[in-house]
């Protein structure tokens, strides 16, 4: 099946007029004498690629599970989404790991949204093979997650969180256990593919940051701050010869042990 | 590969026993030796076959029922909370009475007949069953399951989708435990009161200092024992088909 049917123009750019943000007002979470976040506001704006930077430890993952509802006890304050106060149906989650089910196809884990709702239908199988087409994974359709490389396995997870066709999408350090290069293409097809749609990454990387985010946010310390964006110049995918994206990736990186310090 | 290493144990095993035999010069009525006991399998042949059928038929059918109650045991322990706490005392405490004390009341109570072989099939083959898949049920990969809810997953999808498959591997390793102990039951069963079966026929050949003839129904019965074991494994190697898939190609393929 080729892919020029909907699926290859980038599921977000159809979600982009109505991509809301996300704003999160006076959030608090924590343990007893351990707080992770107190008072914490915060909008990530709606249609634009956010990402927040901060070391270890720092409460990013927390973050992104207390938005995406993974997260559902324990934390007072208001997270919502432009006018919508649930966040059922509006985000789409991709982790570190591939988190691909070994036992069904590359296609069956493309659809795996679908087919835990209890929808999967013909239309979502033929989307998800246009998309594996388009992305260069057409062949390994029918193949098991294990006959694939890294790389290969999280350009599929890509898609299962395309597939979903959220308009926010929580994204939690989704390339740092590629090698430098596969890491590169993996960021262009992503800034491709999202385009559109509101986009929170959570990453260790500053020029993962510097070529993909719209603005970045350097969180940092314990209850967790997050700092001034900074916004570099120019849209992403920003290359990463580009000589601002060194200049910036200086900065950031002070920023980053400004944080550390206090 | 697997059957040559087999044979050369057997062979290695039966030269072994041979070589006791003439170190020792044991009287054929406390150790025959591996010729005497093939002729006792050649001459005794029609009586062992049918009594390896009555023994095979409690075996298959403790191992089917044990795993079917054991599985829907541990999935019963998964969906509800209350049943769990309740239900496994239940199983720690019959596996610490001896199947081999119960098997007097289970013959007892369900005769002389199948039942009680089975039901003693069924005691012994359902623990290690329920006890491996619910462990396999209980440690999904926590990431899958918030991953399945962020996708507003359905419960029931959950369980059929992810963690049943994602328990398979151990409920397959309890499966050959379940595989390499049931005989233990099916003969215990035997031996306390029957009147067929290969236990049943090495108590009688015992009694008529009939050695040689016992120990070919030994032989039936691990022969029997081993198939077993070997169809299971090679249906669970199957059933988690992609286990071997992963390990193999993990590494060949780099692209």
């Amino acid at each position: 099946m080729d892919g020029n049917d909907g699926g290859s123009r980038s599921p977000g750019e159809r979600a982009a007029s109505r991509a809301p943000g996300v704003f999160l007002e006076r959030v608090s979470f924590g343990f007893p004498g351990n707080p992770v976040f107190r008072d914490l506001d915060f909008t990530v704006p709606g249609g634009q690629w956010t990402c927040l930077i901060g070391p270890s430890g720092s409460g990013k993952s927390t973050l992104l599970r207390l938005i995406s509802g993974s997260l559902r006890e324990g934390f007072s304050g208001a997270i919502h989404f432009g006018g919508h106060r649930s966040h059922t149906g509006l985000t789409a989650w991709m982790a570190q790991k591939d988190l691909l089910l070994p036992w069904l196809t590359v296609t069956e884990n493309v659809c795996l949204g679908a087919r835990l709702r209890g929808r999967s239908t013909l239309e979502t199988r033929t989307k998800a093979l246009a998309l594996l087409a388009d992305v260069g994974l057409g062949e390994y359709a029918r193949a098991l997650p294990g006959a694939l490389s890294g790389g290969m396995r999280q350009r599929a997870a890509l898609l299962r969180t395309l597939m979903e066709e959220r308009p926010v999408i929580l994204m939690d350090e989704p390339f740092s256990a590629l090698d430098a290069l596969t890491r590169l293409k993996l960021q262009d097809l992503a800034a491709r593919l999202v385009r559109g749609s509101t986009v929170l990454m959570v990453t260790h990387d500053p020029l993962e940051a510097l070529r993909l985010g719209h603005r970045i946010h350097v969180m940092t310390g314990r209850p967790a701050c997050i700092g001034e964006p900074l916004v570099p110049p120019g849209s992403p995918p920003r290359k990463a010869a580009d000589p601002e994206v060194f200049a910036l990736q200086a900065e950031l990186l002070e920023r980053l042990e400004g944080g550390t310090d206090r | 590969m697997k059957l040559l290493r087999l044979g050369c144990i057997v062979a290695g095993l039966v030269l072994l026993w041979q070589g006791i035999v003439l170190a020792t010069g044991a009287p054929a009525y406390i150790l025959p030796g591996p010729l005497r006991v093939a002729r006792a399998l050649l001459s005794h042949w029609e009586s062992l076959l049918h009594h390896a059928g009555t023994t095979l038929v409690e075996l298959v059918g403790g191992l089917l029922l044990g795993t079917v109650l054991g599985a829907w045991s541990a999935l019963a322990m998964i969906a509800s909370r209350p049943l769990k706490s309740w239900l496994l005392p239940v199983l720690v405490v019959s596996q610490a009475i001896p199947v081999f004390a119960l098997a007097p009341l289970l013959v007892l109570w369900m005769g002389y007949g199948m039942a009680s072989k089975i039901a003693m099939a069924v005691l012994i083959i359902f623990f290690p069953v329920t006890a491996a898949f619910y462990d396999g049920l209980r440690s999904t990969d926590p990431e899958w399951l918030e991953l399945a809810r962020v996708m507003n997953a359905r419960p029931m999808a959950v369980l059929w989708h992810i963690r049943i498959p994602a328990a398979l591997p151990a409920f397959a390793s309890g499966m050959r435990v379940a595989t390499a102990v049931a005989p233990i039951g099916a003969v215990v069963g035997e031996w306390v009161g029957s009147s067929s079966g290969l236990g049943f026929y090495m108590l009688h050949a015992n009694a008529r200092m009939q050695i040689d003839v016992m120990f070919a129904a030994l032989a039936v019965l691990a022969a029997m024992a081993l198939t077993l074991y070997f169809l299971v494994d090679w249906a669970m190697v199957r059933i988690v088909f992609w286990q071997a898939d992963t390990t193999a190609r993990e590494k060949e393929v780099e692209s």
